[in-house]
């Protein structure tokens, strides 16, 4: 096995001896683990955001992805011929699969949440609507909308890319933000351990210097100090995690009935992301705490 | 075995040690001598690897100092046993776990050595203390713990820095009896001190050589102390 792995498997199992010579400090031991805890506590919840806007950006790029609307509005006496006139343009365009003139019934159920129910739709000028399913090919949209305005002045087509695309885009940054933050938790979380390492090397430099005088290699008094602390990353995160979760799992969680919203909790194996945190902060803390202890030592030879 | 060749050691500009040409033979019996402040822990610190000079060559083991890695230093220092006047043990590990820290240190299986443990103990009259902590222990008690944790791995040399400083005339015939022992098994042995009466009192049992610091430099002094 690769030596750092190794090494690295030996200090999580926890190498008694190694550590032993070590004595056991209060304050940077509590310290580290609680730095380690809430961090971990924080990931879980940026994590979840960033799932959710996940979620929520393939929601809001595939839900209405293949449909479109087109919008006819004319005088009264004009209004079914222009519909009529509009769906004759959409059946002979290419690309498109059906169109259908959606009934007054779907009409009020879509103003039903601006306007309240038994909207009278008919003493309105509401324009007409017909619902568009493209084919798997799809359609020319520019030459939809040169056909439309030659032929049926009154229609609007609506392919919904003008709302779709910068939600999806919002939603994109919200998952960026969301990975941005859990990847500097875990800097911040490294650097804490680091730095109550290199505290506890200084305040055991008598440790130090015995271990040298015995014939102790560098490798292995930073050992001593790197398993200690890779532990305490890896106990602490354990217990953040866990608390997140219970956290995360009591958050009500109600199946989405729009487009907009989404559900924040964790989904299905989703909650398998949980399981990385802990061996994950205790990587990074042997990471950076081996080498801040290399680096005490070269400095102390 | 340590060998000096025109080696000097200055610390911020002044020069505490120079143009030392020294070589320690196998089998022999040191002692270094010279006032307080003469640059006899230096001497120690250049022979065991944890100082370097900062000119001329330190060799150990036939490895120029300057030439090693800290990892192949830590390793020489396997062959050479240390017993400072101020004996530094690790507080929180008791008599027997700091006598074997150094097998530890090696990777060499505690088990196994049980026995030589136990034995040695015995030797150092140690074995009814084993299991207490180093701050209970009286200054003989230190430094017997500290000469066999120095002897522990069977190192081919055996460097004291004032072993007796902080002990009692008693105690320090106890201790310079088991040196003596060990240079009799074959060990080299340095030993600094300043105290004339304990060298004369090892020349009435093995053949010493003197080595003292006079004016920076180190010399063998004749037979006439």
């Amino acid at each position: 096995m690769i030596a750092p792995i190794s090494n690295f498997l030996a200090m999580i199992s926890g190498d008694g001896r190694r550590n032993k010579v070590v004595p056991p400090t209060g304050f940077t031991a509590t310290l580290s683990t609680a730095a380690s805890a809430i961090m971990a506590f924080l990931v879980v919840f940026a994590l979840v955001l960033s799932l959710a806007a996940d979620r929520l950006a393939a929601r809001w790029s595939t839900a209405l992805s293949g449909s479109a609307t087109l919008r006819v509005s004319a005088s009264a006496d004009q209004l079914e011929a222009q519909v009529q006139q509009a769906l004759q343009v959409l059946q002979t365009t290419s690309g498109i699969a059906s169109a259908r003139v959606m009934s007054a019934d779907e009409q009020r159920a879509l103003l039903e949440p601006w306007f309240g129910p038994d909207m009278p739709l008919e003493d309105l000028a509401v324009p007409r609507l017909i619902d568009i399913q493209e084919t798997s090919a799809g359609y020319d949209a520019q030459g939809l909308r040169l056909r439309l305005a030659a032929e049926v002045p009154s229609a609007v087509l609506d392919d919904h890319t003008r709302w779709q695309k910068p939600l999806a885009r919002a939603a994109q940054r919200l998952w960026l933000l969301g990975i941005v933050s859990i990847i500097l938790m875990i800097a911040a979380n490294a650097a804490m351990i680091t730095l109550a390492a290199r505290a506890s090397m200084a305040a055991n430099a008598q440790v130090i210097a015995v271990l040298r005088l015995i014939g102790a290699t560098d490798n292995y008094i930073a050992s001593a100090f790197v398993g200690r602390f890779t532990f305490r990353a890896f106990a602490g995160a354990s217990i953040g995690i866990a608390l997140g979760a219970v956290v995360v799992y009591l958050i009500p969680s109600e199946e989405p009935r729009s487009l907009i919203l989404t559900g924040l909790g964790l989904q299905g194996l989703e909650w398998l992301w949980l399981l990385f945190i802990p061996p994950f902060s205790a990587g990074t803390a042997y990471l950076s705490t081996r080498r801040a202890a290399q680096q005490v030592l070269a400095g102390l030879a | 075995m340590i060998d000096l060749e025109n080696a000097a050691y200055s610390y911020s500009g002044n020069e505490l040690l120079s143009g030392m040409s020294v070589s320690i033979t196998p089998g022999a019996f040191y002692f270094l001598t010279g006032p307080s402040g003469s640059g006899k822990t230096t001497f120690l610190k250049l022979c065991y690897g944890a100082l370097t000079a900062t000119s001329g060559i330190v060799s150990l083991f036939g490895n120029s100092r300057a030439s090693m890695s800290r990892d192949e230093i830590a390793i020489a220092r396997r062959k050479i046993g240390v017993v400072h006047q101020d004996c530094q043990f690790l507080d929180h590990l008791s008599v027997i776990e700091n006598i074997a820290l150094p097998l530890e240190v090696a990777g060499q299986d505690r088990l196994s050595d049980q026995m030589n443990l136990k034995e040695l103990l015995a030797w150092v009259g140690l074995n009814k203390r084993a299991e207490a902590y180093p701050p209970e222990l009286s200054g003989g008690e230190r430094q017997r713990a500290a000469l066999a944790r120095a002897i522990i791995m069977s190192p081919d040399i055996i460097l004291a820095d004032e072993p007796t400083g902080n002990i009692d005339w008693e105690m320090s015939e106890r201790l310079l009896k088991l040196l003596i022992e060990l240079n009799r098994m074959g060990k080299t042995i340095v030993v600094a001190s300043h105290d004339l009466s304990l060298i004369r009192t090892a020349k009435t049992q093995v053949p010493v050589r003197v080595l003292r610091i006079n004016n920076r430099q180190v010399q063998l002094a004749g037979a006439d102390l």
